[in-house]
């Protein structure tokens, strides 16, 4: 590719062709403000805040989606430049509800940290808030479009990510607005929940529904015994929010954390994870074997659970029947646990934390109840807990390395793998191969299905059976396995599918600022902790084994069906546009 | 009356434009005829030697932009004809749509046979509906005759027209907005680049040109490019269609040479102000253009004078305002149409239109704040440096010119000597 000379602040500078004014920039140590730009999406210029002065150019220029061309001479700090932004930024303010000190994203949010920059004060605008009314009765987010800037990252993510299809813009002018359809609330649409919108929202209007007084309370609860799971993607992202390195592991200060917090008892969602593959991995085998749909599609993710629930129906049949891990330790926990430790389930409340929205959802669901009590109480997502940690006063990094109680506190490497795209697919594999073959794996890593390419395929041999594989991470990329399905045309026999670009470690609930480079070092951590760990398998588990033994009986047994698999049902969203045109 | 020429608009009136056979009894189709006789480069040639400026109002060389179209790679390309004829007081489209709709078939499918186009989409204006069976009519009864359609008149060029309706948004007259408003989307500009003579409508290379520049191109290929050059001035040569309007006598679109004054556009032409009231400001180019007052109408209506006052051709228009309508008035009018039609993509102007128009509701309420005017002009000024497109960049054109012209209806003191 060609070079390209510019001088940006009098700075001479090489840059390929094809670079940004605001990107070249960058390499200068030059942070352009902005707020509409997102290094993983589309140009979209609307936000305005990024124009610079360009020698030749009478008017401004948008950094963010202008091209360097050789001889270009950038001006990023002229008074016109900074008089613009600045004003710009008013203007913005003049119609955002200036909450902040309630704002579940104070501190933490780019319009309050570019008006520090620009170090706003009063205005001789008048503030007027225009905004549709509060959405907030889904289980998972807050959609607030008194906060939102209009910067149309989440329409993005919601669109050309996920392809949902569900935010877009509507009206024009002073009342152009973000909202679905019609402004249905996003229960009413096909939303799916996976917050995807909320993760790249640069301010407030799109958050989590926070569920952090709902705990506290119940820990509160004398009554109560308060027990929580941690999924395997919160432990490589939770330290973000202590300003840690990204991909930090962080596993011991977290339990230490929670144990402080004083919930009763901290376990793993790993354990509960392997046990999903030995019910999933079997539950293929039998398709595989005796005949079923085919190919088997993964269950663990509720965002594309609410997917394939809503846009194909018809391919339900095709879904692991198997519940989430959330969902098989929620069942656990007012069953087997109760049992063990004999309180009523009644009385235990069960704590996820997750790095998800849609988990919220997933909670919430009618059939997610097991002896008559709902099988997870509350969700919280990994953001919600990094608040619960910072307010009661607990200083997370020095923490000293907690460990996860029995009986549900040993996950493998397979269970841990969960957390990033890919890994329930090569978990499973792992288990299917030595149960068919009876033989031990040459090499545990299926390196194939690993990766942030959007989607992965694979051929295993197992005992003469080319077992063809496929793993899709983002929802766009399921619609694309999906199709494949309905023509008939799928050569698989098994496909992972988790709704967020990168899997879990990409969820929707994880901290702020979780762009693809974040995510690798999230994946790259996820699998130095399978690396670690004595056990890579989910059949080697002991505790699940004893489990097994002394209650379940044999995966895919009565006593398995009646708590960890379940059914899907089609959302059912028929519209009625003539009604809604009024 | 005898100001006005008839070049573009020599066949109004002269034939019945609901019918091909009427069309062709005066001559109609000579021009395809004879540009499919040429070679592409000839007819670029010619366009540049008529030197004929973009007439929907950005004023671009109509030469350059099909040279361009044509040297741009692609065996599909499209040709659009912008009849989304919105800017405020323009309606001289109209009157070649409703007059002569058969000339500007002509000219897309000249157009199309330049750059080598395979189809012509006519963007029509909601509001302009009634006129859409007429255009339907000319295309079918084009296409029945062959001079549309596959392997026109046996020369191996095949174009089709396609007639699309705009839903009533001012911005799609803005070219990246009305493709992205045939293509089924809302109506938003969008990023340029990619530009859209090389990735427009349907991904293909496409050149947009609006209906008076079509029509005065199948003009000069039918009569050469003598006539038309021989009226205008050297910076602006050729005739263009106006319309005027307002308080004027004598409102309606009208053909005239470059170069008359501004005065004897409205008083020789438009009869003058009605019910002997004075002229109080005029507007010229739409809503998007600039104002100006009595003491500049000597200026000859040409690019370069109007550009040395500071104001443009445009689209045509020249709003004529007499002194029953106070300046402040007449700039909320303007602020109210850009209220409406601002797409709300950009800050600039979704925000920026929305704190102007309550200073711009202050003054004419006489409550302004002291600090409003600065505060307006701010802001204006925001909206023209950064807006995302044309229609924020020039939304406030009315305001900042009215505030440069008469100060003093803003509150502002400015000795006689110092205006102007």
């Amino acid at each position: 590719m060609k070079n390209i000379k510019i001088k940006i602040d009098n700075i001479d500078l090489v840059v390929p062709e094809g670079t940004t004014i605001l990107e070249a920039a960058k390499k200068v140590n030059i942070n352009i403000p902005h707020l509409c730009y997102h290094p993983d999406q589309a140009i979209k210029a609307n936000c305005r805040l990024c124009v610079v002065e360009v020698a030749g150019s009478k008017k401004l220029t948008a950094s963010c989606s202008s091209y360097v061309f050789e001889g270009m001479d950038v001006q990023t700090n002229t008074k016109k430049v900074r008089d613009m932004q600045k004003g710009i930024l008013e203007l913005i303010l003049a119609n955002h509800d200036q909450d902040c000190l309630k704002c579940l994203r104070n501190g933490n949010c780019e319009l309050q940290s570019l008006c520090q920059r620009f170090n706003i004060s009063k205005t001789n605008l008048v503030d007027t808030v225009d905004a549709l009314p509060l959405d907030n009765t889904n289980p998972s987010l807050v959609r607030d479009s008194a906060k939102c800037v209009k910067c149309n990252r989440c329409v993005d993510a919601c669109q050309k990510g996920q392809e949902v299809h569900v935010l877009t813009h509507s009206h024009r002018s002073i009342h152009y607005n973000i909202a679905p359809a019609y402004e249905m609330p996003l229960e009413e649409t096909f939303c799916v929940f996976c917050g995807q919108c909320a993760a790249v929202c640069p301010v407030g209007a799109i958050v989590e529904k926070d569920d952090t007084a709902k705990v506290w309370d119940a820990i509160y609860d004398s009554d109560k015994h308060v027990i929580v799971q941690v999924a395997p993607a919160v432990r490589v992202a939770l330290g973000d929010a202590f300003n840690l390195p990204k991909g930090s592991i962080v596993t011991g200060q977290m339990v230490a954390a929670l144990r402080r917090l004083g919930f009763n008892h901290i376990f793993d969602t790993n354990f509960t994870a392997d046990l999903t593959i030995l019910e999933e991995g079997n539950e293929l085998i039998k398709r595989v074997t005796e005949g079923g749909a085919l190919p088997m599609i993964t269950s663990c993710s509720p965002g594309w659970i609410n997917f394939i629930e809503g846009r194909y129906d018809h391919l339900l049949d095709h879904l692991s029947t198997c519940k989430s891990p959330q969902q098989m330790f929620g069942a656990l926990s007012k069953s087997y646990y109760a049992e063990k430790t004999g309180i009523d389930p009644k009385k235990i409340y069960t704590v996820s934390i997750m790095p998800c929205t849609a988990k919220k959802y997933e909670a919430d669901r009618p059939e997610m109840v097991t002896n008559g009590v709902q099988e997870v109480d509350a969700v919280l997502t990994t953001r919600e807990l990094a608040r619960m940690i910072q307010s009661a006063g607990i200083d997370f990094t020095g923490l000293e390395e907690d460990q996860f109680d029995n009986p549900f506190g040993i996950g493998t490497g397979a269970g841990a793998i969960f957390g990033a795209t890919g890994g329930v697919m090569e978990a499973a594999l792992r288990t299917a191969y030595e149960v068919i073959t009876g033989k031990g794996l040459p090499s545990l890593n299926f390196t194939e299905v690993r990766g942030l390419e959007g989607i992965k395929e694979s051929t295993v041999h197992i005992d003469g059976l080319d077992l063809k594989v496929a793993v899709a991470h983002g929802l766009g990329n399921a619609k694309i396995l999906l199709k494949q399905i309905d023509k008939g045309e799928s050569p698989y026999h098994f496909i992972e599918v988790m709704a967020c670009p990168g899997g879990c470690i990409g969820g929707g609930g994880q901290p702020i600022k979780s762009t693809m480079d974040v995510k690798q070092k999230r994946i790259d951590a996820i699998y130095q902790i399978d690396e670690d760990l004595p056990l890579r398998k989910s059949h080697k588990n002991p505790d699940v084994m004893r489990l097994y033994d002394e209650y379940l009986g044999e995966p895919l047994g009565h006593k398995s069906h009646e708590l960890l698999h379940t059914h899907y049902h089609s959302r059912g969203m028929k519209y009625n546009f003539s009604e809604l045109k009024k | 009356m005898s100001k006005t020429v008839s070049i573009i608009t020599e066949n109004f009136g002269k034939y019945d434009p609901s019918s091909i056979d009427s069309y062709l009894s005066i001559g109609g189709f000579s021009a395809v005829k004879k540009a499919l006789a040429m070679s592409s480069g000839e007819i670029i040639e010619m366009t540049k030697k008529a030197a004929v400026k973009g007439r929907g109002g950005a004023a671009y060389d109509t030469g350059r932009k099909w040279a361009q179209a044509a040297s741009v790679q692609g065996d599909d390309k499209v040709v659009i004809c912008n009849a989304d004829e919105g800017e405020p007081c323009t309606f001289k489209d109209r009157s070649i749509i409703s007059q002569d709709p058969f000339r500007l078939l002509e000219g897309m499918i000249i157009a199309g046979y330049t750059v080598g186009a395979k189809n012509g989409y006519i963007y029509l204006r909601e509001e302009y509906r009634h006129l859409k069976p007429l255009l339907l009519n000319a295309i079918r009864e084009s296409t029945e005759k062959g001079y549309l359609g596959d392997n026109i008149l046996g020369s191996g060029f095949s174009f089709h027209i396609h007639l699309y309706s705009g839903a009533g948004a001012y911005v799609c007259g803005e070219g990246s907005t009305l493709i992205e408003s045939i293509e089924g989307k809302s109506g938003r500009p969008r990023i340029k680049p990619p530009f859209i003579k090389e990735c427009g409508l349907f991904q293909l290379p496409t050149l947009v040109n609006n209906v008076e520049t079509l029509a005065i191109a199948a003009t000069f290929i039918q009569h050469g490019v003598e006539e038309y050059l021989s009226h205008g001035t050297p910076d602006s040569p050729g005739t263009k269609i106006i319309s005027l309007a307002g308080n004027v006598k004598n409102p309606g679109a009208y053909e005239i040479p470059f170069g008359l004054t501004l005065r004897e556009i409205i008083y020789d032409i438009g009869g003058g102000i009605p019910d002997g009231h004075e002229l109080k400001l005029f507007q010229l180019g739409g809503a998007s253009g600039k104002v100006g007052d009595a003491s500049i109408l000597d200026t000859p209506y040409t690019y370069e004078a109007l550009a040395k006052q500071g104001l443009v051709v445009g689209s045509g228009g020249i709003l004529v305002v007499d002194d029953r309508t106070r300046v402040i008035d007449f700039v909320k009018s303007v602020q109210d149409f850009f209220i409406h039609e601002s797409c709300g993509k950009c800050t600039p102007c979704r925000e920026g239109n929305r704190q102007i128009a309550k200073i711009i509701d202050r003054f004419v309420d006489g409550n302004q704040h002291q600090d409003d005017l600065q505060t307006a002009e701010r802001f204006a000024n925001i909206m023209k440096n950064c807006a995302f497109c044309g229609l924020g960049e020039t939304a406030q054109s009315t305001l900042l010119s009215a505030i440069n012209h008469f100060p003093e209806e803003f509150g502002l003191e400015v000795a006689a000597s110092e205006k102007h």
